[in-house]
């Protein structure tokens, strides 16, 4: 490597073309040693910061080497190694045009990398390499996209594997990968579809007591659609994790703050194979993995367990019990006499208001709208007939007929999106844009928990496939899809979740108030203060 | 009564003894064979008509009824006594009110009878000379120098008007033999490659459209399966026969995927006369859904379902069935205390829609009228009121 440094080094003192001629000769001999390091490093290293990282590092590629001798030898041939295939083409232009500024960047750098020296990969020092925005300006907008929607991704699912495989315990796979069931619709290829005929436990070997118990139960519950509804996953979860906390105990030389979190993480996984996890479940875990390490370390064990304890309590009883009265208080002023009110579908919320308005003895009647092939409405009816509402139940197919009856349209939301769509129940935007055809006021409500900060245009992306086999029925003795696997054009499709534009959705009711759809984020920013 | 209840079948006996509602007498020829032969097949066909309405599931199928009314109407023609033009289409109003009563939402019935009048008149006019048929109430100026009203000169008596009508008749009905296949040789014209279709619940015109089309392009098809009779299911197990890649979506999901779709072709049981459409329920939310994606909506019917009724009867609108079918007797205790409806049938409004295809082409939703009045004499569009 001398040898190339002090060609380098004369290479420089000549004029500009004749350094091109010496950098491609250099660059060759390197090329074979690069390519050799840069195929280890490739995996390791991100997308998008690996390029820009690549670019520099070329830039920089002539003069880093003259300048740092020994301390920096070993650096550079790293970084150099790992921006190896761009290397040549992105050295020769900015060697060709952009003298000057190599000079200023050098300096720079130079000092840069003399800090970091003890590093390991170039991936890391060029993350932390690369001129960095001042601390002010708003988090980097490249996130890692969630697995579940990355199914049609070979790499992905590698991925997920490994991931799945590094939480394994005394060489068990504790969280085995579930298997998609039938065929997919292309449209919807990156979306997992599991069938509830293979519960995800049947690959799990025992000694299972790896999961804890209630985990599995839950997982169970889950995936045969046992607890549903976004409120009931959340609280269930919390009562899980209440359980597993009261359970745990502090292996010896580990801090309770950085254990427990480790210890949690197989079974988020376990209960993400399940079931996807919703926005409310997503947001409760990060409230409580924040608490958990916000633990001081000197706290006992029993102390700190029980201060998470009422953590969560007070969490389900703030976020979601008294959200849930605060928001009835709000919906109340909104139903008036004489309404004619249409529900969709189970919505423990809307359930609760109205419930809470026919004792304070207002007036009104109910539409509950109903859609195969869950029929989830039914249970809505069957709670409000016992508390003594009249109730008309239709399907969704003949909601033409009844709109024109409706005074208000009241809805339950699984998550609101930070640009304001709202994500439902399958069904729950063509109500919302029939009623806006008929000129019905489309009420929201929806408790700030399960404000999420993710944006999404269309159903498509982020959803998730029920079971297919849900959508065969027999009528008059006959079952025209009972074979749909064995055809070979044929698919089924059972959508959980769509997404509402905004501008169907007059009003969004939630427990810091009464605000419009598009307000989200102004929620999620003041909530992201007060934390 | 109980000579023309001995020799239906079993399966009408029971109908008709549960039937409180068998109001219509019968029409009593006395004499000639012939004539019980006609009153029996005349009764036999009301039966077929009442039987079928009991549940939307088994709609049969409006080709089917068309052509069997306008056989029934050439026999009655044929067979019945009448001496002039005019008593012709007395006794036909006269069956075709009968029809009518027997089942209101098969409108094919109705348009039937209303053709043949038309024909009849038209026969009527050109083996009297004269050159009326083309204008009928075009402007005040004829109405008030016409002066007599064409209704008198039905009397006339010509013999070869049996033979003429007849043979319009006959012509009738290979017309409406071939509408479905009229249909489908236009699908190659809608249909480009690669695209997404949606359709709702099962309509054999679209079936026979979509399968012409994919001898030749290859598509994609979606089907919103329409509960809750969930026809959609038939539709879908059809197409796929013909190797039409298919996906069956649940109703809820039709926004959902409606970003996606390139263009939604449904059925109709009837056409209205402002160009609007009587369909299957879960139709005009899937209307609304495609005007709001901007994508375009063609519907496939032939002729015979277009009626010249408008859609402001309230009455005479909807169709329900029966409630089991939403909310089924093993929910128990809340059904006493619940309203549930059963809609069959929905109204979407003719600005929803982009496009008819029918057996004579493609047109607008605003030229119906106008293929309304080739179609119907004005004094027929009432049944019930002519004379």
């Amino acid at each position: 490597m001398a040898d190339s440094d002090g060609r380098q080094v004369d290479s420089i003192n000549h004029s500009t073309g004749k350094i091109c001629k010496e950098l491609t000769k250099e660059e060759k001999q390197r090329l074979r040693k690069e390519k050799k390091q840069h195929k280890k490093n490739k995996k390791d290293d991100r997308g998008p910061p690996e390029k820009e990282k690549e670019k520099e590092k070329a830039s920089v590629l002539a003069p880093s080497k003259p300048a740092t001798q020994s301390p920096a030898h070993k650096a550079a041939p790293v970084p150099v190694n790992a921006s190896a295939s761009e290397s040549p083409v992105a050295a020769e232009k900015p060697a060709k045009s952009k003298a000057e500024q190599r000079a200023e960047r050098r300096a720079r750098q130079d000092t840069e990398r003399a800090s970091k020296q003890g590093k390991k990969e170039g991936g890391q020092q060029s993350a932390s390499s690369k001129p960095k925005a001042t601390p002010n300006e708003l988090q980097p907008v490249v996130k890692r996209l969630p697995e579940h929607i990355q199914v049609d991704d070979p790499a992905a699912l590698k991925k997920l594997a490994k991931k799945l495989e590094r939480q394994q315990v005394r060489q068990i796979n504790i969280v085995p990968l579930r298997s998609d069931y039938g065929y997919k619709v292309s449209l919807f290829s990156h979306l997992h579809q599991y069938s509830r005929k293979n519960p995800p436990t049947q690959q799990i070997s025992i000694p299972a007591t790896v999961i804890h118990p209630s985990i599995v139960r839950l997982g169970l519950q889950y995936s045969q659609g046992i607890i549903a509804g976004s409120n009931a996953r959340s609280v269930a979860l919390l009562h899980a994790f209440k359980q597993v906390i009261q359970d745990y105990s502090t292996p010896p030389n580990e801090e309770l703050s950085r254990d427990l979190v480790n210890k949690l993480s197989p079974y988020i996984s376990f209960l993400s194979q399940c079931r996807p996890l919703s926005a409310s479940m997503g947001n409760a875990i990060k409230h409580i993995k924040k608490e958990i390490s916000n633990i001081p370390s000197q706290c006992k064990e029993e102390e700190a367990k029980r201060r998470l304890q009422e953590c969560i309590d007070s969490y389900i009883n703030e976020k979601i019990i008294l959200a849930s009265e605060a928001i009835s208080k709000y919906a109340i002023e909104k139903i008036s006499d004489g309404d004619v009110i249409l529900v969709y579908g189970c919505s423990s919320l809307v359930n609760h208001i109205l419930c809470e308005a026919f004792e304070k003895q207002r007036k009104f009647r109910v539409i509950v709208v109903d859609s195969r092939p869950r029929l989830e409405g039914r249970e809505a009816l069957r709670r409000l007939v016992k508390k003594g509402i009249r109730c008309t139940y239709v399907l969704i197919s003949a909601l033409s007929y009844i709109l024109p009856e409706v005074s208000k349209v009241f809805l339950g939301a699984h998550a609101l999106l930070a640009n304001g769509y709202v994500m439902s129940r399958v069904g729950t935007s063509q109500i919302a844009l029939v009623a806006k055809a008929y000129n019905v006021p489309v009420l929201v409500c929806c408790e700030t928990y399960k404000f999420c900060e993710r944006v999404q245009t269309d159903s498509f992306v982020s959803n998730e496939l029920d079971d297919p086999d849900d959508l065969i029925v027999t009528r008059n003795g006959k079952t025209h899809l009972e074979n749909w696997q064995t055809v070979k054009s044929l698919g089924l499709l059972n959508l959980v979740y769509d997404v509402t534009p905004p501008d169907f959705v007059d009003l969004v009711i939630t427990d810091l108030g009464m605000i419009p759809c598009t307000s989200v984020p102004v929620v999620l920013r003041v909530k992201n203060v007060d934390q | 009564r109980l000579h023309s209840l001995h020799v239906l079948s079993d399966r009408f006996q029971e109908t008709l003894a549960r039937n409180q509602r068998f109001t219509e007498t019968p029409v009593k020829m006395p004499g000639a064979d012939k004539e019980t032969d006609l009153s029996e097949r005349i009764e036999s066909f009301l039966s077929e008509l009442k039987r079928c309405g009991r549940g939307a599931g088994s709609l049969r199928d409006s080709a089917e009824t068309a052509r069997e009314t306008t056989a029934l109407l050439r026999r009655i023609t044929a067979q019945a006594r009448w001496g002039n033009a005019g008593e012709l289409m007395e006794i036909i109003r006269k069956e075709g009110r009968r029809m009518t009563a027997a089942q209101p939402s098969e409108t094919t019935v109705g348009n039937m009878v209303r053709r043949v009048l038309k024909i009849i008149r038209e026969e009527y006019a050109r083996s009297r000379g004269s050159s009326e048929e083309t204008d009928q109430q075009e402007s005040l100026h004829k109405l008030l120098t016409s002066g007599g009203s064409s209704e008198d000169n039905f009397r006339q008596h010509f013999a070869h008007l049996k033979a003429n009508v007849i043979e319009a008749i006959n012509e009738l009905l290979t017309e409406l033999e071939g509408t479905t296949d009229n249909i489908s040789m236009q699908a190659l014209e809608h249909i480009h490659s690669n695209e997404v279709i949606m359709t709702i619940g099962r309509s054999r015109t679209v079936e026979a459209f979509l399968k012409d089309a994919a001898r030749k392009r290859k598509f994609h098809v979606i089907v919103a399966e329409c509960a809750p009779f969930c026809q959609g299911h038939e539709m879908a197990t059809s197409l796929c026969k013909e190797d039409i890649e298919t996906t069956v979506i649940p109703d809820a999901a039709i926004f959902a995927v409606m970003s996606r779709v390139n263009k939604v072709i449904i059925g109709t049981q009837t056409v209205l006369a402002n160009g609007g459409l009587r369909a299957v329920n879960g139709t005009h939310t899937l209307a609304l859904a495609a005007k709001h994606h901007s994508t375009p909506l063609i519907v496939c019917a032939p002729m015979f379902k277009l009626s010249p009724q408008f859609p402001n009867e309230e009455d005479t609108f909807h169709k329900f069935v029966s409630p089991h079918e939403v909310l089924p007797f093993t929910e128990g205790e809340i059904l006493s205390k619940v309203n549930a409806h059963c809609p069959v049938f929905d109204y979407v409004p003719p600005e929803l829609i982009t496009l008819f295809i029918s057996n004579i082409g493609g047109n607008a939703p605003s030229y119906i009228y106008r293929l309304m009045s080739e179609l119907y004499h004005p004094e027929d569009h009432e049944l019930y009121t002519g004379k």
